[in-house]
């Protein structure tokens, strides 16, 4: 019943979509590594865009001082992530299909956690396991996209903000600032809306229905 | 003729590698991910990969933050 109202095309959830791109994005699968600034907005995006599955995976659990930038609120504090996330883009759309990990993705796991994808979305903090991310997951599907937030502290300077494609490694940012700078929710939410955007892209590209 | 980050340009000479360019550019950060005509090039390739002429290069300087 509530599927059914939900999918109605003229009133239902997805009635605004761009026409002729929801049956797609509902056949989608789409990764996120780090449930943190980028991650959850980003899903929060892709879930109100009509992505049908996600593949979620984050060790962490959600703080206090999480609240200025990530898609939780104060009763989530304390719970895992994943999970707070989860209720969270379910009580957007009850329908979607999530995968949860609530583990720290390695190298060694990146394909075990996501696989199959047909877009991967990098949101995790640390550069260097950014950086061991981008090739190790390059080594194992070259051809799948992978899309790195990278730059995305500080306040103003909105047009710094761009997104630089090589290949398919697709980075988004300002390419310049650490989040030791000090983070404010709307840059970071920016980076993140580019990453969701990115990816909708990708998976309409030579959109037939 | 290679460019660099759309930006910045240098002389091909034949035998350059990955790592002679980024010395050249002063790029000695660690956490560097770099490009040629689109192809991701692994850190243990950087003193042996021989970069064509004519090649578009990028070096991304990876941040943290996510």
């Amino acid at each position: 019943m509530l599927t059914g109202i939900l999918q109605e095309t003229d009133s239902g959830l997805y009635a605004c979509n761009v026409p002729g791109t929801t049956g797609r994005l509902r056949r989608a699968c789409v990764g996120i590594i780090g449930c943190g600034g980028l991650g959850s907005n980003a899903a929060v995006a892709l879930v109100r865009a009509g992505i049908g599955r996600l593949i979620l995976a984050d060790f962490d659990t959600v703080a206090l001082s999480n609240l200025n930038r990530q898609h939780y609120f104060l009763p989530d504090v304390g719970k895992h992530k994943v999970t707070a996330l989860a209720e969270h883009l379910r009580a957007i759309d009850p329908t979607v299909h999530l995968d949860l990990h609530p583990v720290e993705v390695t190298s060694e796991s990146l394909n075990d956690v996501f696989n199959p994808v047909d877009v991967l979305i990098e949101a995790v903090d640390r550069a260097e396991t950014k950086h061991a991310l981008i090739h190790a997951w390059h080594r194992l599907h070259p051809d799948i996209p992978m899309i790195v937030g990278n730059g995305i502290a500080g306040y103003g300077n909105t047009d710094t903000i761009q997104v630089i494609r090589t290949g398919t490694i697709i980075y988004c940012g300002d390419m310049i600032s650490e989040s030791r700078d000090g983070l404010a929710s709307p840059r970071v939410l920016i980076v993140a809306a580019m990453q969701a955007n990115v990816a909708l892209e990708l998976l309409l590209e030579g959109n037939q229905s | 003729m290679i460019t660099i980050n759309n930006r910045d340009t240098r002389d091909w000479r034949p035998g350059i590698t990955v790592r002679d360019l980024l010395n050249e550019m002063g790029y000695v950060y660690v956490l560097i991910t770099v490009t040629v005509n689109g192809e991701l090039i692994d850190d243990n390739e950087y003193d042996s990969f021989e970069i064509p002429d004519g090649s578009f290069v990028r070096a991304i300087h990876i941040h943290h933050g996510g």
